[in-house]
């Protein structure tokens, strides 16, 4: 420990602290620009100049370390004329358009250059001017306002794990740009708004469409992933202008992926529907919410009383809150039903746990593994600040491996990489297990049958880095949940977890994965394979949403009766009969469970649009009506608390229910088919949001990919038109992957352009 | 994008530094990426860092840094003066003025034939020969007399 | 080519001998002979430094840091990799006595490194060298593998069980690549941005591994000193200004050139050695140090002698050794602007201070020359100076302040005849 003194003020702080750290940790507020806690220090902007006994210059408080007894002056005279010299240069070029400029109100250079008065009159020759850069659908440039403090060139290098930005040119020609003719393709991109100290690069979905002063700011959490990140939505007239990361150092840090960030664009979408209708005759009428509750009470009741409790199914999505799940739940089994369900992706019905699957621990400790092991998942798309954690604890020294049906990059230093087939993630995972049980001189447990299994040398690798971490994890992405023969992996990833000490964990695909399973909703099944005579969908769109969508849209559609909550339109049209607009996220209040198993509540920032209603308020009506018990809620909390009554901690269990067993099967030789849920076709709001669909993410999810081997197979190269055949067909356009095994075709699943593909059909491709 | 030649000579380079250090090589790579090029266009630029596994963008910005990269097409011959003060006092700065005069064109500009492009340029530690003209980047010509001017200019014509 | 080889970097060196740079040759003059002396007589690590120490050998590329001195900040014990570096990117206008060493003598710097990098257990050396000496770059290059194929580098020198290799790296045109962490960051294939210190090159340096920096007279100084001890090279020149130095002079001399001679030596005396004064004109300033130090006007650079410290007692700088020579024609109006203009463009652009001041200096000088100059615009010119000097990461800015502080310090009646009367006060 050091001490130190900072404008008077006596401390101790570690070693290797910087006098802004020391300052900060006594909450003494020296100006910068280009310091940040989350990127490398570059000292460059000079704005945090201080005075420090002894020196004889003035010193830059965010690069210089503290010695013991050092004193400090963050304000004396002669730190106060180091930064108005600073802050001088800074604006003699600057535009000081702040009028028009979006950052105008929150602008860490408006507000610091107000405090040293205005200086800019000395300059009186020409300023400079920079043109602006088309860095993609996301971020809007003004560069001529840039400071030069590079922040947002580390962040694409550091956080984001690829350099995409840089400051080509030197000196006063200097200039911030992505490679000519490139955008900026991160999928945290965004983040680069929030780091910008200026207005030079500023949101382009939220450009000029409000003042900041204008906005009212509103806490929430993000619906999309596991994850939970943390908002700060920004509101004005009851609409949401503007998504922001809420800190919060256990969950997102200071980051949004681009998908929490944008996503609000479908709040404002014209495909809201903001009426309850009913279809009669074929035709659809809107009506009044007494209406479609009477008219949805009477069909349940009467399906119920014609075709028995199990002819109903109730199905929601992961997005829905805890708070809708549990009263649906209750609803439905008020009624005698008991088919509730929301795992709608997953393939292999038979794969469920003792508990509530979790990430195994927190999100924080698994940032402190000293090895992971990630088994199926893309992982920067499907948990975008789950790879950004991973890839910076790489840094300090974690080893990350993964066993994966592609071998995408994670933009981190992997230490081991096992790639199979789609179909061969079970065999992928079984080398690595024999070449654990090899290494630890132990035995392979019963229900597995490694016999026929090879040790290849890369499941060695992986195997060798699972044996020697002391705080190793094992965790299952998307892919492997969702695989046809998730059970197995389930079984052999937690039999090499249980082999090496490893946490073994899950990360929950979407925002209330967890909470879903807390409450039980999950009790159906494929709710699709048997169809039923009435299914109500809460935000469900079995186009979408579902593992098998052919199976799905055909279940509805010969449905007596289908009850849509929703708040968009959508191909409900054709097979529903009654379609509620129920609020999202951001219109009522409700509670999600993150992949560490944490509740996080949350209230609407605006109200309902039109006559939109929150589901919660909904169920309570229906339950009401239908004279069910139980259903005289004031408050979302009142239902909370009783969905929560028992506690998350002790339902946390990744235990399968009972041993599952595996065996090797031999790799087909025959193409397979990589389905994956792109990343902004996850839920109704990313698949509404017009900005990231204009992403290199989203384009890239409407090609077919393979290898330049499979290319060559298939008589197709990039760019060529084939026609995919598989129960249905689809037509799409070809890209190269060379991260890919031969014979392995990767093809969006969730997405428009591939819903008539039935992924468990045939595969053929041919060019088109 | 780049020859057998050039990719060898780059290879040459990279066993210079050490083999997680590819990066090192990139200023050399870029030098005989121009040399086969004649200057630095965004393909060649990405072409070279494809080669090494860097970033374009992180290839950009060393091609735009150092100043004897040509970020423009330029003529067959590049004739840089340098006008600092050292060979200023020493007649670098006239036999800027005379290389303009000769060729009729400007610093940074190029003769329309495409034959010569005349720069100014900054020190090249070669001070006491002034004036001092650095032709195409990599052949020093001391004392440039106008007469040495001449001769230089007639036997490339 | 007028070089007066009487040092120790040119000791013997043949000039009009086109293959005196050989090793061969440098052989015959007693080249390699430090190297081996250390494999026969077993010197350690501590004997050279200590010899290095004595010898009062200063660094020969600008801030005249004692070399020895700098040699023991290695740390001795690192595990891994430690680097060795040398500065050949000699770019400060007037200087251009690192190009002669490595044209003519480069096996004296080769040596030097192998002594540098046993002595301080790096394995490793690069030799970074300016870009626009490419002919001598390829030279260097050449006798890097004269000196590989006679095992002076390679596996166990000498069979003194050390290892040492050496490669060239060419830099492309930036002079900001002379400052030592820039150049690092160039080594490293990055735009040449200086770093900030602390940490310092000993401790994190290239690849983030302990390394030495030093120019390239510095180091070709060495084997003169493991040779004959540092008693001697300290003897050469005057008490803390060990040694001979390498003087680069340009300007309105006779025979500008590189001239080695000792540390200590009188002005006058120097200024008769490149010849005198061009065309019997009168001396009228001196820039003593390479274009970064403050100009010094003729009288009292009369009274000088060439060393760090008389230089420095005067109010400039002895820098890299280039003297650049103005008579009494020179107007300093335009030689500051022109210098004001390198500066600007040569500003790597990270820091503010530097990136915005430079220009801003340029602009103002720019408009004087022309004769848009205002009353007021020499106290801008300090003003804004004074806000770049000793805030930026590098030197860089200081470096671009100190002519304009010494100018107007010694010529500021000339700036103001310039803002009065829009035009020169000499004819030229
Ligand atoms: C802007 C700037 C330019 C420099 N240029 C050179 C140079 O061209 N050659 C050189 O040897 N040192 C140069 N230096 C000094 C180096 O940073 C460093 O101090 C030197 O290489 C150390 O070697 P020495 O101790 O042997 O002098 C420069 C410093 C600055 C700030
Ligand atoms: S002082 Fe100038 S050259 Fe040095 S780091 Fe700052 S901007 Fe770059
Ligand atoms: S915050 Fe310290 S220099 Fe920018």
């Amino acid at each position: 420990m050091l001490e130190v003194e900072i404008d008077g003020k006596k401390l101790t702080v570690p070693g290797g602290s910087t006098v802004m750290d020391a300052a900060n940790s006594v909450g003494a507020y020296i100006p910068h620009f280009c310091y940040h806690k989350k990127l490398s220090i570059a000292a460059n902007c000079r704005m945090c100049l201080v005075q420090v006994e002894k020196a004889p210059k003035p010193l830059p408080a965010c690069a210089t370390p503290v010695t013991d007894g050092m004193k400090v002056w963050t304000h004396s005279d002669s730190a106060v004329k180091a930064q108005a010299g600073v802050m001088e240069f800074l604006l003699i070029n600057h535009p000081l358009d702040c009028p028009i400029c979006d950052q105008g109100g929150e602008c860490q250079l408006q507000d610091l250059a107000v405090g040293y008065g205005k200086s800019a009159s000395r300059y009186e020759e020409e300023k400079r001017s920079v043109v602006n850069k088309n860095l993609g659908p996301l971020i809007s440039t003004d560069m001529t306002r840039c400071i030069h403090c590079t922040r947002c060139v580390r962040f694409t290098e550091e956080v984001a794990g690829y350099q995409e930005l840089g400051m080509p040119g030197r000196g006063e020609h200097s200039e911030i740009m992505s490679f000519i003719g490139k955008t900026v393709n991160s999928e945290i991109s965004g983040n680069v708004i929030d780091l910008c100290p200026v207005g030079a690069l500023t949101s382009k979905p939220f450009r000029f469409s409000a003042r900041t002063w204008e906005l009212s700011r509103r806490k929430s959490v993000s619906p999309h992933d596991g994850l939970g990140s943390n908002l700060t939505v920004q509101v004005k007239d009851h609409q949401v202008k503007r998504v922001l990361p809420l800190d919060n150092e256990s969950i997102n840090e200071c980051w949004l992926s681009d998908r929490d960030r944008f996503s609000y664009e479908a709040l404002n979408s014209p495909e809201r529907v903001t009426k309850p209708m009913i279809k009669q005759g074929g035709v659809w009428q809107q009506v009044e919410w007494t209406v479609a509750l009477e008219y949805v009470a009477n069909g349940l009741k009467s399906i119920v009383a014609d075709h028995g409790v199990d002819s109903i199914a109730a199905v929601a999505t992961p997005q829905s809150t805890l708070e809708e799940l549990f009263l649906l739940k209750k609803l439905a089994n008020g009624l005698g039903v008991q088919n509730t369900e929301s795992r709608l992706r997953q393939h292999d019905a038979s794969f469920a746990t003792a508990g509530v699957q979790w990430l195994g621990q927190s999100i924080v400790e698994l940032a402190e593994s000293d090895a992971v092991v990630v088994v199926g998942s893309t992982l920067r798309k499907e948990h975008p600040l789950i790879a950004q954690r991973l890839r910076q604890a790489v840094k300090h020294g974690m080893k990350v491996a993964a066993v994966n049906p592609h071998g995408d990059d994670m933009l981190l230093r992997l230490a081991g990489e096992v790639v199979t087939r789609p179909d061969q993630l079970v065999e992928g995972l079984l080398a690595v297990l024999k070449a654990t049980v090899e290494i630890k001189g132990a035995t392979c447990p019963a229900h597995i049958d490694t016999s026929h299994t090879e040790i290849t040398d890369v499941a060695r690798g992986v195997a060798n880095i699972l044996a020697a971490g002391e705080r190793a994890s094992i965790i299952l992405g998307n892919l492997a949940v969702q695989d046809a023969r998730a059970a197995e992996i389930h079984a052999v990833a937690a039999a090499l977890a249980a082999l090496t000490g490893a946490t073994f964990g899950v990360l929950t695909a979407g925002a209330n994965t967890a909470g879903a399973e807390l409450i039980g909703f999950n009790a159906a099944g494929d709710v699709f394979a048997t169809p039923k005579k009435a299914y109500v969908l809460l935000g469900a769109e079995p186009d979408f949403d579902t593992a098998n969508p052919v199976k799905a849209l055909a279940a509805v559609e010969q449905a007596e009766m289908v009850v849509v909550l929703s708040s968009f339109q959508s191909c409900a049209y054709d097979y529903a009969d009654v379609i509620l607009p129920v609020s999202p996220f951001s219109e009522t209040s409700g509670t999600y469970i993150n992949m560490e198993g944490r509740p996080q509540s949350f209230n609407g920032v605006v109200r309902p649009l039109g006559d939109t209603r929150p589901a919660w308020k909904v169920f309570r009506v229906l339950g009401n009506l239908l004279g069910l018990h139980g259903f005289d809620y004031g408050t979302s909390e009142e239902v909370r608390d009783e969905a929560l009554a028992a506690g998350v901690e002790a339902r946390l269990n990744n235990n399968a229910v009972a041993h599952v067993h595996v065996k090797a099967r031999a790799a087909g030789n025959g193409l397979v088919r990589l389905a994956e849920v792109p990343l902004y076709q996850s839920d109704v709001l990313s698949r509404r949001a017009p900005s990231l669909h204009a992403t290199v993410d989203a384009q890239v999810a409407e090609t077919l990919r393979a290898n330049a081997a499979t290319l060559a197979a298939l008589g197709v190269a990039a760019g060529d038109k084939v026609k995919v055949e598989q129960g249905g067909t689809a037509e799409l356009v070809v890209a190269l992957d060379a991260r890919l095994l031969d014979q392995v075709v990767r093809i969006s699943a969730g997405h428009p352009l591939t819903r008539d593909l039935d992924s468990a059909a045939a595969l053929q491709v041919a060019k088109a | 994008m780049l020859s057998k030649e050039s990719l060898a000579k780059i290879d040459r380079e990279l066993t210079k530094y050490p083999a997680e250090q590819k990066r090192s090589a990139l200023m050399s790579a870029l030098r005989i990426a121009q040399l086969e090029h004649g200057w630095l266009s965004n393909d060649v630029v990405e072409a070279v860092a494809d080669y090494l596994g860097l970033p374009p963008i992180a290839a950009m910005e060393v091609a735009t840094f150092y100043g004897m990269f040509n970020r423009q097409p330029v003529g067959k011959f590049k004739l840089t003066v340098c006008t600092n003060l050292p060979c200023a006092l020493s007649g670098g700065a006239d036999a800027g003025k005379y290389l303009q005069q000769k060729l009729g064109i400007g610093y940074g500009e190029t003769t329309a034939d495409g034959k010569f492009t005349l720069q100014e340029g900054e020190c090249m530690g070669a001070c006491g020969y002034a004036p001092v003209m650095l032709f195409n980047n990599h052949t020093m010509c001391n004392h440039m007399t106008p007469e040495a001017i001449d001769k230089k200019l007639a036997e490339l014509e | 080519m007028a070089t007066f080889a009487k040092g120790v970097v040119f000791e013997g060196v043949d000039f009009d001998d086109p293959n005196s740079w050989r090793l061969e040759e440098y052989v015959k003059r007693g080249g390699y002979a430090g190297l081996r002396r250390i494999a026969d007589e077993k010197l350690t690590q501590d004997q050279i430094i200590a010899e290095m120490k004595l010898s009062a050998l200063r660094g020969r590329g600008g801030a005249g840091f004692p070399t020895g001195l700098k040699w023991s900040f290695m740390p001795r014990s690192f595990p891994g990799q430690k680097y060795l570096v040398c500065n050949t990117d000699e770019g400060e206008p007037g200087t251009f006595k690192d190009l002669d060493i490595i044209w003519n003598n480069p096996h004296a710097l080769i040596e030097g490194m192998i002594i540098g990098g046993f002595t301080m257990g790096a394995t490793v050396g690069y030799n970074y060298i300016h870009g626009e000496v490419f002919e001598a770059y390829e030279r260097f290059e050449e006798a890097i593998e004269e000196a590989r194929a006679a095992g002076f580098l390679g596996a166990n020198i000498l069979g003194c069980g050390f290892d040492f290799q050496l490669h060239a790296h060419h830099g492309y045109g930036a002079y900001i690549c002379g400052e030592e962490t820039a150049l690092l960051e160039s080594l490293e294939g990055k735009k040449g941005q200086p770093r900030f210190k602390p940490p310092f090159p000993a401790s994190f340096g290239l690849y983030g591994k302990p390394t030495t920096i030093n120019n390239t007279e510095t180091y070709a100084s060495v084997p003169y000193i493991v040779r004959n001890g540092g008693q001697k090279f300290l003897e050469l020149g005057k008490p803390n200004n060990g040694g001979t130095k390498l003087f680069s002079i340009s300007g309105h001399v006779n025979r500008p050139g590189n001239y080695e001679v000792p540390l200590g030596m009188p002005f006058a005396e120097l200024l008769e050695l490149a010849g005198g004064m061009r065309n019997g004109k009168k001396l009228k300033a001196v820039i003593p140090g390479g274009s970064s130090a403050p100009v010094l006007p003729a009288d009292i650079m009369m009274n000088c002698t060439m060393d760090f410290d008389s230089i420095a007692k005067a109010g400039s700088m002895l820098g890299s050794g280039a003297v650049i020579v103005m008579d009494e024609d020179t107007c300093m109006v335009r030689a500051l602007e022109r210098l004001s203009y390198f500066y600007f463009e040569e500003s790597c652009g990270q820091c503010t201070p530097c990136r915005e001041g430079t220009g801003w200096l340029y602009r103002v000088i720019h408009r004087i020359e022309h004769g848009h100059g205002r009353p007021e615009d020499l106290d801008l010119l300090l003003s804004v100076g004074a806000n770049i000097a000793g805030r930026t990461i590098c030197a860089l800015g200081d470096a671009a302040v100190m002519p304009v502080q010494g100018m107007l310090k010694h010529f500021r009646s000339e700036f103001e005849y310039h803002i009065e009367n829009k035009r020169c006060l000499v004819d030229h």
